[in-house]
């Protein structure tokens, strides 16, 4: 299908002050209303004219979106912060490295400049076919072009594929949800919900049309790092084709609490997720489990690598995926420092 | 209401994708509306069964007939409960997800799919071979039949033709199952090609759009229709004048007032293996 890149299809543009006031918007639009936050995921489908909004509602004059608040429980992040400002923020630097490393992963300084976090948790997948504005599943087809014997697809998915194999691309997700954070989501009804980060990315086999579990007139308003894990023992590696600038074949990031014990560090708790391999970050709570009471140890990063790998299945051009994963668990579970 | 659902293709030619879902809710309308009418005609009308005195005299007159009357073997009922769990399965896994339940469904939806077709598979064989193969189809010949049980449903004492086996309601109900259901799984073994599945390398290219188009839409038709199918059959499985024949479907046999008060003995000759001791 042809991609045209000459300026927009015409839209209502809408730049709402208040939650209240876009979500009066997005209700009146419902399903053909666009929601945008930095642009950088929007405009090329807007360019591209493969979705055609009636109206977009752009979320930047919001003032209560914006910013990052210390709580008492943790840390609040406007949904709209940039990704500069978390890469900047104090607070995060000393607490939270591990999303201040996923989030300074992302793309370019220009691109983090403008690119929002819950833009980039909130990003839809970068199947190459489904960009073109190809008819395949995710849009409301019934075929997948990126897995068929004559597809291209080293960058899909190794993992909990269901029809569609595209995968997700976010940098910051499987940060947030190593340290657990909450989703706080602003239902088209006016109310708040609260969800796991875990919980609010979607495969294809619940949702094939979705990556999050957003629907029309939701909107995520904040994300919440609880202290549970602040301080932790944190690694994050993304390994993509050029390091300046693209999105995670692969990216790990675990959060572990070791302690000292007679035998050298054990493994009290750990959250480990990779992403990359499916339509949403995959938390390896079988890893976590596994690892569990365990030495921090070359023996266990081994087992735990070849357990993340278990039910992996490549497609014709991405069998690589599986030894980078189990090499980047492997490497979280180590420790080591990224090369 | 729109019957189809048609796409574009990557050259942006218009294709068939699948049935409209509206037609799930016209079927399942159409299945619960005639469950009502039934329900309230039978409240009303007045079929006729066998006399209790005919029957009597029939039961004296066949008396060196068992107590009990094999109805189904073990191995039919096997057969009917297994494809019951499966086409319950199938439906369920086709059609939440579209009512806005949403699980992982297309794994459970092929396996309930393969399960589907080894036992009609299995069914054919066995109904060939061991059973009595033309009594459940129906043609020219169950004319009278026909009209005899009609005239029944409206009030008259006809003495005409009964039921062999199978009553004729059963016969229909088969004839409109056969069709559904070789529809629904030569149709969903194509498309077992376009998922992931352990058997077939995924491939949509072994058709065309069109005709890619064509099994869908017949997918589609097919498990619409088993919708309003098993609405119907569950309605008469349950239904009290009927339950004598879903409790032989359990436990495999009636009683010889049973078999005489609604089956022509001449059409349904009892064999030796279909008696068993009077108990």
């Amino acid at each position: 299908m042809a991609v045209i890149r000459d300026p927009m299809p015409a839209f209502e543009l809408f730049q709402p002050t208040t939650v209240a006031d876009a979500q009066m918007v997005l209700r009146r639009y419902g399903a053909t209303a666009w929601v945008l936050a930095g642009g950088l995921d929007s405009l090329d489908w807007l360019k591209d004219r493969i979705k055609r909004p009636e109206a977009v509602v752009d979320l930047c004059s919001i003032p209560e979106l914006k910013g990052i608040r210390e709580t008492g429980e943790g840390l609040e992040i406007g949904a709209t912060t940039t990704l500069t400002e978390v890469v900047r923020h104090p607070v995060v630097r000393e607490r939270y490295s591990i999303l201040l490393e996923a989030a300074e992963a992302a793309a370019s300084p220009q691109i983090r400049n403008q690119g929002t976090i819950g833009g980039n948790v909130s990003q839809d997948t970068r199947c190459w076919y489904y960009r073109a504005g190809w008819p395949c599943y995710r849009a409301g087809g019934n075929i997948c072009y990126a897995d068929t014997p004559e597809s291209i697809n080293r960058e899909h998915a190794i993992l909990d594929a269901d029809r569609c194999v595209a995968v997700n691309p976010s940098d910051t997700a499987p940060a947030l949800i190593a340290l657990d954070a909450q989703m706080v989501i602003q239902t088209a009804d006016g109310e708040e919900r609260v969800v796991a980060a875990e919980d609010y990315f979607v495969g294809p086999g619940i949702d094939i049309t979705r990556m999050t579990i957003l629907q029309p007139g939701d909107l995520l308003t904040a994300i919440r790092l609880p202290a549970t894990w602040g301080g932790a023992r944190f690694y994050f590696e993304k390994v993509r084709d050029r390091q300046v600038w693209d999105f995670a074949l692969v990216s790990v990031a675990s959060a572990m609490v070791v302690s000292e014990g007679a035998n050298g560090p054990t493994i009290d708790r750990m959250r480990i997720v990779v992403n990359g391999v499916a339509a949403r970050p995959l938390r390896l709570q079988s890893v976590e489990d596994l690892v569990r009471g365990r030495p921090a140890n070359e023996a266990t990063a081994v087992v735990a690598a070849n357990r993340a790998i278990e039910g992996a299945r490549p497609l014709r051009f991405n069998g690589y995926k599986v030894p980078l994963m189990r090499n980047l668990v492997k490497r979280a579970i180590r420790g080591e420092a990224t090369a | 209401m729109n019957f189809l659902t048609w796409g574009r293709n990557p050259w942006d030619q218009p294709i068939l994708t699948h049935i409209s879902w509206d037609l799930l809710w016209a079927s399942l309308f159409a299945g619960v509306a005639f469950l009502v009418a039934h329900a309230s005609y039978m409240v009303f009308s007045a079929h006729r069964k066998r006399h209790a005195d005919e029957t009597d005299a029939m039961e004296a007159a066949h008396a060196h007939l068992p107590g009990r009357i094999v109805r189904h073997s073990l191995v039919a009922r096997m057969f009917h409960w297994v494809m019951a769990s499966a086409m319950f399965t199938l439906l369920l896994t086709a059609f939440l997800p579209i009512a806005g339940v949403r699980f992982p469904w297309v794994t459970w939806h092929w396996t309930a799919g393969l399960v589907l077709t080894a036992s009609i598979l299995f069914h054919i064989i066995h109904a060939t071979v061991w059973l009595d193969f033309w009594s459940i189809w129906v043609g020219p010949r169950d004319l009278p039949e026909l009209k005899a049980e009609v005239l029944r449903e409206f009030g008259h004492d006809v003495p005409g033709p009964r039921p062999g086996k199978y009553p004729l309601g059963n016969r229909l109900y088969h004839l409109a199952i056969v069709v559904a259901a070789l529809t629904v799984v030569a149709s969903g073994l194509f498309m077992m090609v376009r998922v992931q599945t352990p058997f077939l390398t995924r491939n949509p290219y072994i058709f065309g759009d069109s005709t890619w188009g064509l099994v869908y839409v017949s997918h589609g038709i097919a498990g619409v229709t088993l919708v309003g199918l098993v609405i119907a059959h569950v309605y008469f499985a349950v239904r009290p004048e009927k339950w004598w024949i879903t409790k032989s479907m359990i436990l495999g046999w009636i009683t010889r007032r049973q078999y005489l008060e609604h089956h022509d003995p001449d059409r349904w000759a009892i064999s030796r293996s279909e008696g068993s001791a009077v108990q």
